[in-house]
């Protein structure tokens, strides 16, 4: 391993802040330069080692970018078809009730062709937690256009942009999950800053805690880039998605517990 | 006055040099390489290490996890 | 405790089987002629007694991957529907025959194609036997012909499921589903506490994490693992075919059937051994894998094998596969959810006699 150091009489374990996860295996991860993929990844392993729930935790993978997730992450896996990964998660949770059970998604797999597994294991109030990753784009098959592809927004299979008349709206499955009585808490954030992994990694560790409460569906959408499907520089792509991606959807809380409304850190 | 200080140990082989970590840092401690890695990436380095106030923003925001942050008083 | 005798409907029986055999969770979706599945277990909320998890799901679609998800934590899981219902459970069941999960799958076979007819047929035989998704893979496939093997063959398909880690489908159809006949239950058994070492349960320090997946993009590796697969089919395949024979021993003529179709044509031997015809019954009890060993050795003492189905001719394939030319093969059946009748089998049977 080659490394570079800054000031070396600085470096000594008692003066250590930051480390990456134990719980992230070796494996250097496939995605392109700047993916929110690895930043999300990377908090979860972090909850994960924070919260000491390894023993306790099964993930559901998708298809899709992060269809290999369960090489990085150092618990038990289980892979899903393509957009059925609720389903699965409802059936573990169902069967080992006092497990950590979450899925993670991305744009085509949650809110395409899993909508009915999403919002069916949503209004069930299935005690899990589902992490749906949006870029707007079906990263790994190429760039084609995602349901949540925004208004004019070239893709593979929308060359000369995302034409609403023939292709539908974007679609705010977010918003149409925090309506369900099912949902506990719902909220949509991003990893492209400081601040945001910050946040997106306090909001993710509440929603892990939730899930001891048994009392619903806890849902969190990760606003994403895709640097490679947008043909941007990561940095361009993370500032395109504050300019173009927020507006259509603004990150925050979109459904909180209620006991917990008057405490609630305020976020954006 | 103690001031505080970091350092940070970036692992070149894993980098991708996608720049995030040289645009979160507030003071300019992070430059990217003109040489690439393994990979052919050209990996971010700490090119101005005494700027360094180990904030850790650089490694939080990072995807691949390759930065290690240290932090003290001097 | 003794077995009990009960006056149940096929349907009734499975659910009923499900829950004595220590079943950890169904998941299932209405669909008729197999809905009584679901309302018996809902009504009797195995949940209270057993700790049984049942659940409604959105779709069958759904419902087969709850069954991957429970199968994954090595659960004794099974889902049932009927033959539209099937179609859209073959995703799942591919995934679930290529991530090596143990289950039970119930198919109480309707007329078909489409929607086709709610009455009972067995025209799903090539879906349940030759594969049904896509890939290489088979299900272990188990045929009753009565009440009493419906509640028999839940309990003897999660001992094969978990015995070959493999998909196991209990192909039955409407007319056993919905007809009721006396059937001794099991005692009640405790659910198995046992965790396979496979299974996703949360990951200890004493071992390396537990993935479930079928994906494998190396073409070396995933074909080291379909070879694997093979293996097991021919292990299957040496292993636990079942079958039934009535009247055999002397037969010149040989009746291959199964199901309700069995059921038609051990009266049609009766009556045709009436008539002087030296008729016998082979009933396939197992149609993956296929009695095929049996049917050859007795190909040399028959002059004719006739294969009665409830479809256009699906099985009679795997008949004449089995009998490799040494014998004219044929095949009587009806369709669109009629049952033939053992007169019109005998009838079928005699005009082959006398056309050759």
């Amino acid at each position: 391993m080659k490394e570079i150091t800054g000031i070396k009489e600085y470096i000594k374990p008692e003066n250590l802040v930051y480390r990456k996860s134990s719980l992230l295996t070796d494996d250097i991860m496939h995605y392109c330069p700047g993916c929110g993929h690895s930043t999300t990844h990377r908090i979860l392993a972090e909850i994960i080692e924070e919260e000491g729930i390894q023993q306790d935790t099964i993930g559901i993978s998708p298809v899709g970018c992060s269809v290999f997730l369960y090489n990085y992450i150092d618990i038990d896996w289980q892979e899903a078809a393509h957009g059925r990964a609720p389903a699965i998660a409802t059936a573990i949770k169902r069967l080992l009730p006092d497990k950590f059970v979450f899925t993670y998604q991305g744009d085509g797999d949650l809110a395409a062709i899993g909508t009915a597994e999403t919002i069916h294991s949503c209004n069930r109030g299935e005690n899990i937690l589902i992490i749906f990753i949006n870029n707007g784009i079906y990263g790994m098959t190429g760039g084609q256009m995602a349901p949540t592809t925004l208004p004019g927004m070239k893709s593979s299979t929308s060359p000369y942009g995302r034409d609403v008349a023939t292709m539908g709206n974007p679609l705010k499955i977010t918003d149409i999950v925090a309506t369900l009585p099912g949902t506990f808490y719902v909220t949509r954030q991003s990893v492209h800053t400081p601040a945001n992994v910050r946040r997106t990694k306090r909001v993710m560790r509440k929603a892990f805690q939730y899930q001891k409460l048994n009392r619903g569906t806890c849902f969190i959408e990760i606003v994403s880039n895709c640097p490679s499907g947008w043909k941007m520089t990561p940095v361009q792509a993370n500032k395109w998605m504050e300019e173009n991606m927020f507006p259509w959807y603004p990150l925050g809380d979109l459904k909180v517990p209620e006991e917990q409304q008057d405490q609630q850190p305020k976020t954006e | 006055m103690a001031k505080i200080k970091g350092s940070i140990v970036i692992d070149v082989d894993r980098c991708k040099g996608c720049e995030i970590c040289m645009v979160s840092c507030p003071t300019g401690t992070i430059a990217m390489a003109r040489e690439v890695n393994g990979k052919g990436y050209n990996y971010a380095y700490p090119a101005n290490p005494g700027l360094c106030i180990g904030c850790a923003n650089c490694a939080v925001v990072c995807p691949d996890g390759v930065i290690t942050v240290y932090k003290t008083k001097v | 405790m003794e077995r009990e005798l009960r006056l149940m409907k096929g349907n009734e029986a499975v659910a009923e089987a499900a829950i004595r055999a220590g079943v950890d969770g169904y998941f299932g979706y209405p669909i008729t002629p197999q809905s009584e599945i679901i309302e018996y277990l809902m009504e009797a909320d195995p949940a209270k007694t057993t700790g049984m998890v049942v659940v409604q799901a959105e779709s069958e679609v759904a419902a087969i991957n709850m069954v991957y998800g429970g199968a994954g934590c090595g659960k004794k899981v099974m889902t049932t529907s009927s033959s539209p219902g099937i179609s859209l459970k073959q995703e799942g069941i591919t995934y679930i025959a290529g991530a090596e999960l143990p289950c039970v799958i119930v198919n109480v076979v309707r007329g078909g194609p489409g929607l086709g007819t709610i009455q009972p047929a067995q025209s799903d035989y090539f879906q349940a036997v030759k594969g049904g998704g896509h890939g290489d893979y088979h299900l272990i496939v188990l045929a009753p012909a009565s009440v009493q093997e419906m509640a028999d063959f839940v309990g003897l398909g999660f001992d094969l499921a978990f015995k070959y880690r493999n998909p196991v489908m209990i192909l039955s159809d409407g007319a056993i589903g919905q007809m009721m006949e006396k059937v001794w239950l099991d005692p009640p058994r405790e659910r198995s506490k046992e965790i396979p070492e496979w299974a996703t349960t949360g990951k200890t320090a004493d071992r390396k994490r537990n993935i479930i997946t079928s994906l494998e993009l190396d073409p070396f590796r995933q074909e080291v693992f379909n070879r694997k697969l093979v293996e097991k089919y021919d292990a299957i395949r040496e292993n636990e075919v079942r079958f039934e024979e009535y009247l055999c021993e002397d037969a010149e003529y040989l009746l291959v059937a199964y199901g309700t179709s069995a059921r038609v044509c051990q009266k049609a031997v009766q009556l045709a051994r009436e008539q002087g015809i030296k008729a016998g019954l082979l009933r396939p009890i197992t149609l993956f894998p296929f009695p095929t060993k049996r049917i050859s050795e007795l190909a040399g003492q028959l002059k004719m094998a006739l294969a009665v189905e409830m479809s256009a001719g699906q099985m009679v394939e795997d008949v004449q596969l089995s009998i490799n030319g040494k014998i004219p093969v044929h095949y009587y059946g009806r369709m669109g959810g009629m049952v033939p009748t053992p007169d019109e089998v005998v009838e079928n049977l005699k005009e082959r006699i006398i056309g050759g």
